[in-house]
């Protein structure tokens, strides 16, 4: 690592994060000048413009790829028109022990004087919760469901190679094209296109604006400058953004920098979710980077630092800070970049090439939470490409993750997509499937399985709260069998899918309405050529995701009841209901059978196993296939994030014999502790769901590192990996940490600040997990080969 | 059908031979090492194991229990083994799993349906199964009907075995085996017979039939510090196995982990306070056996 990349990289780990309110004064005085006299589309846009031709230019020193989201690194903006924080919220921010943002006096008196007064009521936030029904209200009070789209955009989507074989001027023309073809006599949406296209040429000369002030600056500085080396380096920042991103890149610095400007365009438009990112890296930067070398204008080393300042520039943004309860459902918040490495090319062949190694090379020395990494591994890539990762992997600070790209081309070809957008595609944010540059895969909220089976034992009502909040399918002593307690729950998941479903609907709609994001719209194919936004369903392909969680306890607790008290007959319905509802005080002996007599899911028993899939496949069922409103449909995936804990929270004891408010099982991992077999067992049970008919899954699997040691751990490593991958699973990730060490680090959190781990579809600083996060980290089952 | 007794099967089993493993872990061993690890693979019958600190005290075990045999004391769970008609009433209603019953009855077929969950993991990392215990062959017809299955199955075969056998049990079964792994001691008789229990003539004899025969065997030592790490004993054993042609030696470093299971068992361990043996004392046997011209190995 040279000293320059040390220093940057120290920097952004260093510097303590702020609230910045520039964005939000900037927004506001847009939407004060210009709302009720210009189209939504259009008035977006030039709020858009408005921004990024007067927020502060920031070039840091020694920086070689510049431009930052807020006016400095480690500062984040707000978006009052998404969600407008209250004064409490920014004292809540303020002072919370953990990942804390200082909000200064000023940014609080603008807030209160200019932001609050004029977005109280407007914001989607607001508009949101006023368009919901009470039943939807409810069981988002109940933790039945999350709401995505509650403070921050449908943004899922990630950038494919567009934005390096054209430039923004390109764009431009392409969209006066389409406006020159709009036919005002036959189409009756012409106006509307007329007005999105309007918007999108507005955006195009905004990021170059922004990028010219970042020329022009650099030039300033240049002149300043008494250190020859940086005064060359300023020139060269100055000559590229002068370029770019209004033309297309030529080298491989310039196409970082591409990128780079086109990042945060989508991130200070909207706050979408964070999952943005250049997708397949190294399939991009290749042609850059062979060309660049055989010209002798680039070399390895080079190529290497500006990786790495690229990398820094993703850890300067800390994720906007959330507004009321969901501080609470998600326990720790960072950002979702999450960069593919490897993988298949456009023509199907092996896409792994020297970046790909190079770009493990800085994942490794960087060890930064963000941009997050993973590996795509095709059967046609080699083994030594594993290996390699296996090398970071090992290290035990949870990247990078890995995923099945023949499984990721399956799964899109399933949903439709043409076999180049396939292998054009990958995985982002967690785990989800999209296809990248061509889709809006949105993810909605996380789904509380395992509430809906409490729910059901209690023929409707929420026991929490004893409030009724499903529908009367019968109480539980009433079944005869397992089928008619299977079919009860059916009835509620339906019933609750359907509130869901209905809900984001309606959600859809209000940001098509209110918040058409038309720079995005640029970059992803064809909301040009349709004339349409990106959140309006110009996208070639639009999903929805609603996300499943807890398939493991829930899986537990159906053949807890289904083995107990139908087939053995070891308890009454009775006593397991008593059981529950006492949470288990006075009936150890009952909860001892649960938990140790029970067929559980992870340990490669069919009787458990099938109970899992019968489960899978209902929820699929009663999912895939809605329509949404942008002319996709919806669709299911299997990741938590943090959402297990908090809807553990809000459940009592189950008939898995998990007591009252603990977490629920993450992902599609089995509940912890379950998995008695080894982790063959684990992926056995794991492949029996069937991935290729989701959008994405998530296997944690906890090694300790002594597994993977020598070259001999790579090949196991290798092994568990492609077998995994042969019976078509998605995704697994690996912690590989002893559980000591994490005992540790949770006694003595100062001399483990450092200690990375992954926590679901990410990592985090172990230390700023909440305890029950923390708890649950360290009972995850170690599986060492003993 | 021919039914074995097996005291475990374990599933991804690295270090029993190549790749990913099932290793079975067969039940009776003709030999009493002073320093077995596992001590619950020595009788060829099923035995009781108490586990103190997971029992919580309820006494379901004892309700149970048709001929009172149990009964709990403040010490724990005490058990008659006269009256015991070991029966197992006792761990299935043990829901905590503080009783359990070591060794199970299983048919070929039953111990064929573990072996094949596997396999696609065997496929790729050219694993197979792996015949421990306890001592294979001591069961060897049962041994034989899984081998020849697997073999069937083209799935690859390990043989783990202490060469106190019959000859022709060996000789039927090679044919099956894709590797040996064959266990040296002591080559001093007294000293074997002292450490083990029994005299290793047959052993060494064996070994030497079986070179002639087989062409895949790895010796396996376990490196016992103050019994078998002496200059003299890892001399002759590395002449001895370099004399039979034999290429590949594992050196198996003493520890103790198996105590706690001693305990449980309510057996007694003889080799108190023995340390595990240093990297550098491991390092100077391999250098040792590498003069016979043998690739050493530590752990399997």
């Amino acid at each position: 690592m040279t000293e320059r990349v040390k220093r940057l990289r120290e920097q952004s780990l260093n510097t303590p994060p702020s609230l910045s309110i520039e964005r939000a004064r900037l927004l506001t005085q847009a939407y004060k000048r210009y709302a009720g006299t210009v189209s939504t589309p259009v008035l977006r846009a030039l709020a858009f413009k408005h921004i990024m031709e007067n927020k502060t230019i920031y070039i840091g020193e020694g920086e070689l790829i510049v431009g930052e989201r807020g006016p400095a690194p480690q500062q984040a903006p707000t978006y009052p028109e998404l969600c407008c924080h209250t004064l409490e919220d920014f004292e809540v921010i303020h002072n919370r022990e953990k990942i804390s943002f200082c909000v200064s006096e000023e940014a609080r008196e603008i807030q209160k004087n200019e932001i609050i007064p004029y977005w109280k009521g407007k914001s989607i936030r607001d508009r949101l919760f006023q368009a919901m029904s009470p039943e939807w209200k409810e069981c988002y009070e109940a933790g039945i469901f999350t709401e995505f789209m509650e403070q921050r955009a449908p943004g899922h989507t990630v950038a494919d190679d567009k934005i390096y074989k054209k430039g923004f001027l390109d764009f431009k023309r392409e969209i006066e094209e389409s406006m020159a073809k709009l036919d005002f006599f036959e189409d009756e949406e012409a106006y509307y296109k007329q007005e999105q296209l309007k918007a999108m040429a507005i955006c195009v000369d905004a990021i170059v604006a922004f990028a010219r002030r970042h020329a022009e600056m650099a030039l300033e500085l240049a002149s300043k400058e008494t250190d020859p080396n940086r005064k060359r380096k300023l020139e060269k920042i100055a000559e590229i953004s002068f370029r770019v991103p209004a033309h297309k890149p030529r080298t491989f610095w310039e196409a970082l920098q591409t990128y780079w400007y086109v990042h945060l365009g989508v991130v200070t438009e909207l706050n979408t979710w964070d999952s943005f990112n250049p997708g397949r890296l190294d399939q991009h930067l290749y042609p850059f980077y062979k060309k660049d070398i055989e010209e002798g204008i680039l070399t390895r080393e080079q190529a290497k630092e500006l990786l790495q300042c690229f990398w820094v520039k993703f850890n300067n943004q800390p994720a906007p800070p959330k507004v009321g309860i969901t501080l609470a459902e998600s326990g720790t918040y960072t950002d979702f970049a999450n960069i593919n490495i490897g993988g298949l090319k456009p023509d199907g062949t092996d896409g792994v090439n020297d970046v790909t190694y190079l770009l493990l090379e800085v994942v490794d020395e960087m060890r930064l939470l963000q941009p997050s990494s993973n590996i795509q591994v095709s059967r046609k890539n080699p083994d030594h490409f594993i290996k390699k990762a296996g090398e970071v992997i090992r290290k035990g600070w949870g990247q990078p993750s890995v995923f099945n790209a023949d499984g990721v081309v399956e799964q899109l070809l399933r949903q439709g997509k043409s076999l180049l957008d396939a292998r054009c595609g990958g995985t982002s944010g967690c785990v989800e499937t999209g296809a990248f540059g061509k889709e809006s895969y949105i993810l909605t909220g996380y789904l509380n399985l395992v509430k809906i089976l409490e729910i059901t034992l209690n023929n409707g009502i929420d026991p929490r709260t004893g409030r009724k909040l499903g529908l009367e399918t019968g109480h539980p002593t009433s079944f005869n069998s397992y089928e008619e307690l299977f079919e009860a729950f059916k009835k509620q998941l339906a019933y609750f899918i359907d509130i869901k479903i209905k809900g984001n609907n309606i959600i859809e709609r209000l940001y098509a309405t209110y918040m058409p994001a038309p720079f995005l719209s640029i970059i992803i194919s064809d909301c040009i050529q349709k004339g349409k936004d990106y959140n309006a369903g110009g996208a070639r392909y639009n999903t929805t995701y609603i996300q499943g969680v807890g398939i493991g306890s829930l899986t537990d607790s159906l053949s807890s009841i289904k083995h107990h008290v139908f087939v053995d007959k070891t308890i009454t319905m009775e006593e397991m209901l008593k059981a529950l509802k006492e949470d288990f005080a006075g009936h150890e002996r009952i909860r001892h059978l649960v938990l140790n007599r029970t067929p559980r899911y992870g340990n490669d028993d069919d009787r458990a196993d099938q109970v899992m899939m019968e489960a899978f496949e209902t929820y699929r069922e009663l999912v895939e296939g809605r329509k949404n409103t942008k002319g996709g449909v919806y669709r299911i995936n299997m990741l938590p994030t943090t959402c297990h804990v908090y809807f553990g929270s809000v459940i009592g004891a189950t008939p898995d014999g998990r007591k009252a408010g603990q977490p629920l099982s993450e992902g599609i991992s089995p509940v912890q502790g379950a998995d008695r077999q080894g982790p063959t067992a684990v992926i056995k049970s794991a492949s029996k769901m069937d991935h290729l008919k989701t959008g994405g899954t998530l296997l944690n699997m906890k090694l300790s590192p002594q597994v993977l040691e020598g070259e001999e751990g790579l090949e196991k490593l290798v092994h568990l990996i492609r077998t995994y991958f042969r019976m078509d699973g998605h995704h697994i990730q690996f912690n590989v940490i002893d559980s000591n060490t994490l005992r540790a680090a949770k006694k003595n959190p100062d001399q483990y600040r450092d200690l990375i781990v992954r926590v679901a579809g990410y990592s985090d600083y172990f230390c700023n997990l909440t305890d029950a996060l923390q708890d649950e980290i360290i009972a995850r089952t170690e599986h060492s080969a003993l | 059908m021919t039914k074995g007794l097996i005291f475990n099967i374990q599933r991804y089993s690295l270090h029993d031979g190549p790749g990913i493993r099932t290793t079975l872990f067969f039940k009776g061993c003709p030999l009493r090492c002073w320093w077995c690890h596992n001590p619950e693979s020595q009788k060829t019958k099923i035995e009781f194991q108490y586990w103190k600190d997971r029992c919580i005290g309820c006494a379901a075990c004892t309700f149970n229990c048709p001929v009172n045999a149990l009964s709990l004391r403040e010490t724990g769970i005490i058990r008659n083994d006269k009256l015991c008609i070991e029966c197992g009433k006792c761990q299935q209603v043990c829901f905590v799993d503080a009783i359990e019953w070591i060794g199970k009855k299983m048919t070929v077929s039953e111990v064929m349906e573990e072996i094949k969950k596997d396999i696609l993991f065997y496929d790729q990392s050219e694993g197979g199964i792996t015949l421990s215990g306890g001592e294979p062959l001591l069961q060897s017809e049962f041994a034989l009907e899984i081998l020849k299955e697997c073999k069937s199955q083209s799935i690859h075969t390990v043989v783990d075995t202490c060469g106190y056998v019959h000859w022709e049990s060996l000789l039927r079964i090679q044919k099956y085996v894709d590797l040996f792994l064959f266990d040296i001691k002591l080559m001093d008789d007294e000293a074997h017979k002292k450490y083990t229990g029994v005299s290793n003539k047959l052993i060494l004899g064996n070994l030497k039939k079986l070179s002639l025969v087989h062409p895949n065997i790895i010796i396996r030592i376990p490196i016992i510090p103050g019994i078998n790490d002496d200059y003299h004993n890892l001399f002759q054993t590395g002449k001895f196995v370099a004399s039979l042609g034999i290429k590949e030696v594992d050196l198996l470093p003493y520890h103790n982990i198996g105590i706690a299971k001693y305990q449980r068992m309510g057996k007694k361990y003889l080799l108190d306070n023995l340390s595990t043996p240093d990297d550098r004392n491991i390092q100077n046997i391999q250098a040792l056996m590498a003069n016979f011209g043998l690739s050493v190995k530590k752990g399997g």
